[in-house]
């Protein structure tokens, strides 16, 4: 296995870089590479949408990777992903139900989520974005956990250290900052934990991740970047934040990048345990791009019919990463269909929970404003707590 | 021997020194702290002593200084960054605000972040653009950070290392144009509060307070003051996130009258809170309105300009003057 030449095999090929041809032809290569999508692209693949298991000149040197995964791993992963999408809907539903301000379904992503997620171990440390509700199950946060700051009740709400998952991060990119720091931090300490960030193919456009790739590549950090890319920034296609291939960028700053099929978790699972294999062998970081699609709206609040095409959606339906999953158990055997009936069992359960859960959710208290502002406390935070409490016993029987 | 006559520059250097020997937790991060020891010469030393894997230098990136400092205190390290002039915090000024400040709160208080933010700041070396801004109000607006102002070699050392032991961010704005006043250093007394005020000059007639580079024109006022027989007292606030109101009330109630000198734009800085707290505070105490002088709403001005842009004895004495005229 050759890791160095993945990187370095990738982008030739996809950009080719033909010299004696002249300028014309450097034109076209430009106009080619600044329309990456046109193109088909280049994906690590071990599981095909119709379910089939595959091995390509790509993917043979990650499949070692999965080379392990028992028929009863298979449907774990299978599990995770039907778990999670019941959860993101029960999420969307409280949502138009007027229970929750604001959700970011990862519908579609689910693959990406738990093959990188299940690939991580109790120690590696995670910081996601504000979409990565499966890797959250992988790391055993309680799903209703995720829910109190799209309800409004907090602003994260879990100890990120209980599952080693840091806080969501709204402001886009700057979380691969924080992990970046923490796998120096890692290295430091002389751990042989990694760290993962996950971020989306908008927020690459971020000054935040290419320090962050800067900060990685020059101190070797134990780090993987893993960016789902999942086509869509809100409305802006990737057209509107790159001219190559993302996974590429990695090479200008002297790692590797991988475009893995976001939609295989196979694939996503055997190509993240590679790089995290990496990062503890003290190989410095990788980036991932999981070539994936965004299913639903950005968020509850936006209306996808008003920039991306139908047809577009429909051709990433037939990728879906859990019936794919299910194709390949059924045709192999490796699940029947009293698995299926007891997952649908599990699902419902799940989704009642999550319902009663959050409609039981209690609101903050009102002096919550003052609490944790500062770690030392504030004499002007206990000033003006004071006053604030002085203010509203003011009303007490006054009324 | 436990008092030493220190340049400011030295007492940072020591005081550094000394975080880097009782904590291992502790790291220096920032462009150029290490091989050359700061373009200030704060960080002296201390790479060839503690090693590049304490003493970090970065690359060019203020908001990759700042973010990969926070990743590293949730590893449970304690990064002490050094920005290198007051006017390229702004690229890190995102990481500060939406992250570092944010943080304590936003895990309901699971996670401290030790992270303190050096920024050499303000005018007075004759610099080019960039290199003599007092950004202090648009960090103690913040809520969640700290910010506070060192005005000689004591409190330089001890600010410092209370700054390094705090658990909240805080941002330690360093005079540099004082960096080379020299001053007592007692590395062995029981220092004042990171957050207290102190009366730097005692007096009876009106209180001027101040921070960082403009305590000592304080002073110089003062004493020029003296020989006019007024007699003025100096409050050195030190620290501007929080402010010591109690501390500076005790004053105002003493002397009844109040001039803030700042060299940040007047318009909504530190002055400004000042001035409508202490009014709030001390009404019947006033003699006259609380006055300010500081900086002009105006970019900072090219270099043979800044005598005129800075607060002066002049502008200063003429705010006493005034005040004691009601
Ligand atoms: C710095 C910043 N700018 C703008 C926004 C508003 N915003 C939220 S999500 C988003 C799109 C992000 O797209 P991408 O990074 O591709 O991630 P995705 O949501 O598709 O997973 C934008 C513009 C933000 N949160 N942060």
């Amino acid at each position: 296995m050759t890791v160095e030449s993945t990187a370095a095999r990738k982008p030739r090929r996809s950009s080719g870089t033909k010299r004696a041809a002249g300028a014309d032809s450097a034109r076209k290569t430009a106009v080619a590479t600044a329309q990456p999508h046109d193109a088909e692209p280049q994906l690590v693949q071990l599981l095909t949408p119709e379910g089939e298991r595959v091995e390509s000149a790509d993917s043979a040197q990650f499949a070692p990777f999965v080379a392990d995964i028992t028929t009863e791993d298979l449907r774990g992963l299978y599990r995770d992903m039907v778990l999670t999408r019941r959860f993101d809907g029960e999420a969307t539903a409280l949502q138009r139900q007027g229970e929750l301000g604001l959700w970011a379904s990862l519908l579609g992503q689910e693959a990406a989520q738990i093959g990188s997620g299940r690939a991580l171990r109790d120690d590696d440390y995670v910081f996601p974005t504000y979409r990565e509700h499966g890797v959250a199950w992988c790391r055993g946060v309680d799903p209703t956990n995720l829910l109190g700051m799209f309800r409004g009740v907090n602003h994260g709400g879990w100890d990120p250290n209980t599952n080693n998952f840091h806080l969501y991060t709204i402001v886009i990119g700057s979380q691969t900052l924080h992990a970046t720091g923490y796998a120096m931090g890692v290295a430091k300490d002389g751990a042989d934990s990694a760290v993962i960030a996950y971020f989306g193919d908008g927020a690459s456009s971020q000054g935040d991740v290419a320090e962050a790739f800067t900060f990685s590549a020059v101190y070797n950090s134990p780090v993987v970047f893993f960016c789902q890319n999942n086509q869509w920034a809100i409305s802006e296609p990737t057209e509107r934040q790159m001219r190559v291939p993302l996974y590429q960028r990695a090479q200008g700053f002297g790692f590797p990048g991988v475009r893995v099929d976001g939609n295989d978790v196979l694939a996503c699972l055997a190509v993240t345990r590679w790089a995290l294999e990496r990062a503890r062998n003290g190989e410095g970081p990788t980036l991932v791009e999981a070539f994936t699609y965004r299913m639903g709206a950005h968020t509850t609040s936006d209306d996808p019919t008003k920039y991306r095409r139908d047809e577009e959606t429909a051709a990433w339906e037939a990728k879906d990463p859990i019936l794919r999953l299910k194709a390949h158990l059924l045709a192999t055997g490796g699940a029947d269909e009293a698995f299926f009936a007891q997952l649908e069992e599990e699902s419902e359960t799940l989704g009642k929970r999550v319902r009663e859960v959050v409609r039981a959710m209690p609101d903050p208290d009102t002096m919550a404003i003052f609490e944790n502002v500062y770690a030392d406390g504030h004499a002007l935070v206990d000033e003006e707590r004071a006053q604030f409490a002085a203010y509203l016993a003011s009303f007490e029987g006054g009324e | 021997m436990a008092v030493q006559k220190l340049t400011i520059a030295k007492a940072l250097n020591d005081s550094l020194r000394k975080a880097l020997e009782t904590d291992p937790k502790v790291l220096i991060m920032g462009e150029d702290v290490g091989k050359l020891g700061g373009v200030f010469r704060i960080t002296d030393g201390l790479q060839k002593d503690f090693g590049e894997e304490r003493v970090i230098d970065t690359p060019l990136a203020e908001s990759g200084i700042v973010g990969t400092a926070i990743g590293l205190a949730l590893r449970g390290y304690r990064p002490v960054v050094e920005i290198q002039f007051d006017g390229f915090v702004f690229p890190a000024y995102d990481q500060i605000v939406t992250q570092l400040a944010k943080m304590h709160a936003r895990s309901l208080g699971k996670i401290k972040m030790p992270v303190v933010i050096r920024i050499p700041y303000a005018g007075g070396i004759g610099a080019v653009e960039h290199h003599s801004e007092s950004p202090e109000t648009l960090f103690a607006h913040v809520p969640g950070l700290k910010v506070v102002s060192p005005s000689n070699a004591s409190d330089a050392y001890w600010m410092l290392q209370q700054a390094i032991l705090s658990d909240d961010p805080v941002i330690f704005f360093e005079p540099k144009r004082r960096y080379w006043d020299k001053g007592e250093v007692d590395v062995d007394a029981i220092p004042d509060a990171l957050h207290a005020a102190r009366v730097a000059r005692a007096g009876t007639d009106l209180t001027l307070a101040a921070y960082g580079p403009m305590v000592k024109v304080c002073l110089e006022a003062a004493a020029a003051a003296a020989e006019e027989g007024k007699s003025v007292e100096v409050v050195d606030l030190r620290s501007m996130s929080p402010i010591d109101f109690d501390g500076l009330q005790a004053s105002v109630e003493r002397t009844r009258r109040l001039v803030i000198v700042h060299e940040a734009p007047v318009f909504l800085g530190v002055g400004s809170e000042i001035a409508a707290r202490i009014t709030e505070r001390c009404f019947y105490h006033l003699e006259a309105p609380v006055l300010r002088v500081g900086g002009f709403h105006a970019p900072y001005p090219p270099a043979r300009l800044e005598d005129e842009y800075l607060p002066g004895l002049d502008r200063v004495l003429d705010a006493v003057d005034r005040s004691l005229a009601y």
